[in-house]
């Protein structure tokens, strides 16, 4: 009980620790791959504490919500983030939320950002949230869709379930696993506002989102909401790699070294993911934003198309 | 005294109240007396049912002799009906606390007075009713008076073709019902529940049954596509009467249609389920898409009542189509699903509705546009109106969350069905019930954060007063509620147990003996959700970082006027509106969805003419199977207007040619 409840904990802090070294590696990435030395790896660390030691500047007509949400936000992600398996399985808490939570939890934290964009009355907060909001409603069902189909494959809607039959069975190649991933990967870079669908370093008022509902925010407010942002980017990676590259992955029960090991492995695993995310975004331009629905519209139709093929294949073993 | 006639004389009361408060409608203490009195015997109604759903089921009956003389009428209670009482009577307990709070409000009290009580007598009577005649009079007394408070503000065009909207399509719902016992009552004429649930009927009147009985009790619930009076009728009523309408009134709806096909139609074919997927998917998505659309506070609640009904009828779905397989552990927990969502939507949108009154008794507006910025002057509303609209959008922990899971659960369990058309249909189900679960989400950011944030738009907004504490402390119970379900839902769960073995013949595992509260529909490797874990991690992960970052970096705070990227604008028209947060999702759903036109005219520069943006959406319903249907009964009657000029000759020959033509068809008869 108490050695489950220290490795829990250990996945909470681990998460919150290399987050905001995922963004600066993704960041280092594509700073070298333009020929720039662009910022060390820690730099994002430094933003986030000269943020939070700063004061925080509120607008005159924000209400307590503008000062509540930043928490908030900030909470359901690290919840989320806790329930995904890092470097191990069956973790003391994993059973009190399934994947299905884990995708309503963060789609809270886009339901309350969405209120802070619009909580100040500008026109750019309303922008933000509007547009978030579509997004949204696009990448959400994509994503229950994948879970339909990830439930179906393990027999479980429980993340370390799932991931722990990919460890133990041979899953083997499956197209409707295929297609999951693929939409997956969609829904992880349209969640994430990374490019195309958001460019997180622009601050060119017509093309962005989630920059556009955070605009108001300033000190401390601004540093939980970008470290909930980081936090978003390690979960989507951590949920990728624990259900289709659970190499490593250390399951239930397993020992201290084996648990190691995993972590060993997770770390190794985010940092591929990050650089491939920074050559990706360099090497795609942004979309236009109403081209964006047939993008993430992609990934429903595929993740549903892998579902069908799931719910249709099931009596002909 | 036994249960039902308790809740009969309950009833009854109501009924005297009605009677009562009539003559004193006008006067100062005709209000008080009314709510006050409706609330006292909701609340005792309301104990008795609670009582009723968690001891044993009794299944106790009681013949009055009332009513037509070979007949009488049956009133009986069991597990089913307790369930349901529970949502009217906690429905009535806090539409009368409103009302109480509220009643100074009411420009016409002799229109709504007599009315509210008999309307929560009329779904109480519908409840316990135990043979078809009982239960379609107390049907369509129930459609009448809810007509009557339609009509309250009557002066107003909108409101007088939306009652004659409504008057339509409640009598087309009820001859539907009518049908549908005169079929399963038979040539013999057995009107009473137990005798029609003993004889069982053909395949083919049963199927008969069952889709008048979709119709019928569909069309009062608010399935798509014969939900067109739903979001005039509801919007049209005063406020606490409109919570009552859509939070409980289809509720009852759903409750006829659970009696009719899962009780007395007799066994259940499995292709029943197939039309209440499909209208519970189509009502879902329609409902949650003209929602959007909607800038009329109260209008859009009501388009979001659509969705709502959508969902629970999808789990009624799934319970119909598990059950004839012998599915019984999937269909007890889609059933469970679809009555928890029942309950739940009776919460939140009750809890919505009423907010959406105190917004329109403190500015008297209920336009979005013309609203915002209200969380300032009124924050206990706001608050409580926040929580009802984080429960509708289904985000955890609270309740709305809890019934849209087990749906999905239950979804996840058709892949062993042997049907392919349903293995096919309910991944599709499930893709549309997770599309509209988060076009609802942007749909109540839109809601809370046009009406309550943001800057006031109108003097009316900024000039807003804090609502009454009768009306809050209503508004408090059910949000209370909204986050207990969500917390502890197994309680509920398994307090919902009999009626859905009842309904089933079988009952989702027990919950409440699960350790730390948790659900788990199947197994726990399956699937499991705790609510109070999630609740307490939030709470706890969000106080530890805000306390952290108080203590050892900075708590320093200044207020300054807003950045908006060096641009700021004093006119607050420069906010985003009602119509341009839907702006991105109507682009890409409404060419399909609403045929949208989109007319840009922009004048030359040079040109001082204001720039013009006009938006047409049609309503696609409406257009192709309303409109057409009113032109055909239009050229119909004007036809048949000949017949009431023929001479006396002319009659008497039609008179001699429908007796012919009658005898010939009595001679043809098999």
């Amino acid at each position: 009980m108490i050695v489950d409840l220290v490795f829990q904990l250990l996945q909470m802090t681990l998460v919150i620790a290399v987050a905001p070294l995922l963004t600066g590696l993704v960041r280092a990435t594509k700073a070298r791959l333009l020929r720039r030395r662009g910022p060390p790896l820690i730099q994002a660390y430094r933003d986030l504490v000269r943020l939070a030691r700063k004061e925080a500047v509120v607008a005159d007509t924000a209400s307590w919500l503008f000062r509540f949400v930043p928490y908030l936000v900030f909470a359901a992600t690290w919840v989320a983030a806790a329930l995904v398996p890092t470097f191990a399985t069956g973790l003391l808490f994993s059973w009190s939320a399934d994947l299905i939570a884990i995708v309503a939890l963060l789609g809270g934290a886009r339901f309350f950002l969405a209120l802070a964009g619009l909580d100040v009355g500008t026109s750019f907060g309303g922008l933000g949230s509007s547009r978030e909001a579509l997004f949204g409603a696009l990448a959400e069902p994509a994503m229950i869709v994948i879970v339909f189909t990830l439930a179906l494959v393990a027999g479980s809607t429980q993340l370390s379930t799932v991931a722990a039959h990919m460890v133990q069975a041979h899953v083997g190649l499956r197209v409707s696993l295929g297609m999951a991933l693929v939409a997956l990967i969609i829904v992880a870079v349209a969640e994430n506002g990374r490019v195309p669908v958001d460019n997180p370093a622009t601050h060119l008022e017509l093309t962005m989102v989630h920059e556009a509902m955070i605009l108001e925010y300033s000190g401390r407010h601004l540093a939980v909401i970008e470290l909930a942002a980081m936090l978003k980017l390690v979960l989507y990676i951590s949920l990728i790699a624990c259900v289709f590259a659970p190499w490593g992955l250390a399951i239930a029960d397993a020992s201290v070294a084996d648990r190691l090991f995993g972590a060993v492995a997770y770390l190794i695993k985010l940092a591929v993911a990050g650089v491939a995310l920074g050559v990706f975004e360099t090497s795609i331009a942004k979309m236009r934003i109403f081209r964006v629905p047939d993008f993430v519209g992609a990934a429903l139709m595929l993740g549903f198309l892998g579902a069908l093929l799931l719910f249709v294949s099931r009596t002909l073993k | 005294m036994s249960a039902v006639a308790t809740l009969l004389s309950g009833d009854a009361a109501l009924l005297a109240l009605a009677v009562a408060v009539a003559p004193l409608a006008r006067k100062p203490q005709g209000g008080p007396i009314a709510y006050a009195g409706a609330l006292a015997i909701s609340s005792a109604l309301l104990i008795v049912a609670l009582v009723e759903l968690l001891k044993p089921p009794a299944g106790e009956a009681l013949a009055l002799p009332l009513g037509l003389p070979w007949i009488g009428a049956r009133f009986r209670i069991d597990a089913l009906s307790a369930a349901f009482l529970v949502i009217v009577n906690l429905g009535g307990v806090a539409a009368s606390l409103y009302g109480l709070g509220g009643y100074r409000g009411e420009q016409s009290p002799q229109r709504v007075l007599p009315f509210f009580p008999a309307f929560l007598a009329g779904m109480n009577l519908v409840l316990i009713a135990d043979d078809a005649y009982a239960f379609l009079l107390s049907w369509e007394f129930m459609s009448i008076v809810s007509w009557a408070l339609v009509m309250a503000h009557h002066r107003e065009a909108a409101n007088a073709r939306a009652g004659y909207v409504y008057i339509v399509m409640a009598s087309f719902g009820t001859l539907a019902l009518l049908l549908a016992f005169a079929l399963l009552a038979g040539p013999a004429g057995g009107y009473a529940f137990d005798v029609i649930r003993a004889g069982s009927p053909a395949p083919g009147v049963a199927s008969l049954v069952f889709a008048l009985a979709l119709i019928g009790a569909g069309s009062k619930a608010g399935v798509v596509p014969l939900h067109v009076w739903l979001p005039l009728a509801h919007p049209a009523a005063p406020s606490h009467v409109s919570a009552l309408m859509s939070g409980v009134m289809t509720k009852v709806a759903v409750y006829g249609f659970i009696r009719i096909v899962f009780d007395l139609a007799g066994p259940a074919a499995w292709w029943w389920s197939v039309p209440v997927l499909a209208v519970g998917a189509g009502s879902a998505l329609i409902g949650v898409l003209y929602a959007l659309m909607q800038h009329d506070l109260k209008r859009l609640l009501a388009y979001h009542t659509v969705e709502n009904i959508g969902i629970i009828f999808i789990g009624l779905g799934l319970a119909l189509a598990f059950k004839p397989f012998g599915m019984a552990s999937a269909a007890a927990l889609a059933m469970t699903a679809a009555l928890l969502h029942a309950f739940n939507h009776s919460l939140f949108k009750s809890l919505l509705f009423m907010g959406s009154g105190a917004v329109l008794g403190a500015t008297g507006e209920r336009d979005m546009d013309h609203l915002g910025g209200l969380i300032h002057p009124m924050p206990k509303t706001a608050l409580a109106f926040l929580v009802g609209c984080v429960a509708i959008s289904a985000l955890p922990p609270f309740n709305g969350f809890v019934s849209e899971w087990l749906t999905f659960q239950a979804i996840l369990l058709s892949p062993d069905l042997p049907s392919w058309i349903l293995k096919i249909m309910a991944p599709a189900v499930g893709a549309l019930l997770a599309l509209s679960a988060a076009l609802a989400a942007a749909c109540f950011a839109k809601a809370f954060g046009i009406t309550f944030l943001g800057r006031p738009r109108t003097s009316s907004a900024s000039q807003a007063r804090e609502t009454g504490r009768l009306i809050l402390a209503a508004m408090a119970l059910f949000a209370a509620l909204c986050l207990v379900v969500g917390v502890v839902p197994g309680l509920f769960i398994d307090a919902l147990a009999p009626a859905v073995s009842g309904a089933i013949g079988a009952r989702m595992p027990g919950q409440s003996t699960i350790a730390w509260l948790s659900i788990a529909p199947i197994a726990e490797s399956r699937s499991s959700y705790n609510g109070l874990l999630v609740f307490l991690f939030i709470v706890v992960s969000a106080s530890l970082a805000a306390s952290v970052i108080h203590r050892f970096a900075s708590d320093a705070l200044r207020r300054a006027p807003a950045w908006d990227c060096g641009f700021p604008d004093p006119i607050p028209a420069t906010q985003y509106s009602a119509e341009s947060f839907a702006q991105p999702i109507r682009r890409v759903f409404g060419a399909v969805a609403f045929e949208t036109d989109e007319r840009v005219d922009m004048p030359a520069p040079g040109d001082l003419r204001p720039a013009r943006l006009d938006v047409t959406l049609r309503d696609r319903i409406w257009d192709r199977l309303y409109a057409p249907l009113i032109r055909g009964v239009e050229e119909v009657s004007l036809r048949l207007n000949r017949l009431q000029f023929l001479t006396i000759r002319q009659y008497l020959s039609v008179v001699f040619g429908a007796l012919v033509m009658l005898l010939v068809v009595l001679a043809i008869w098999p």
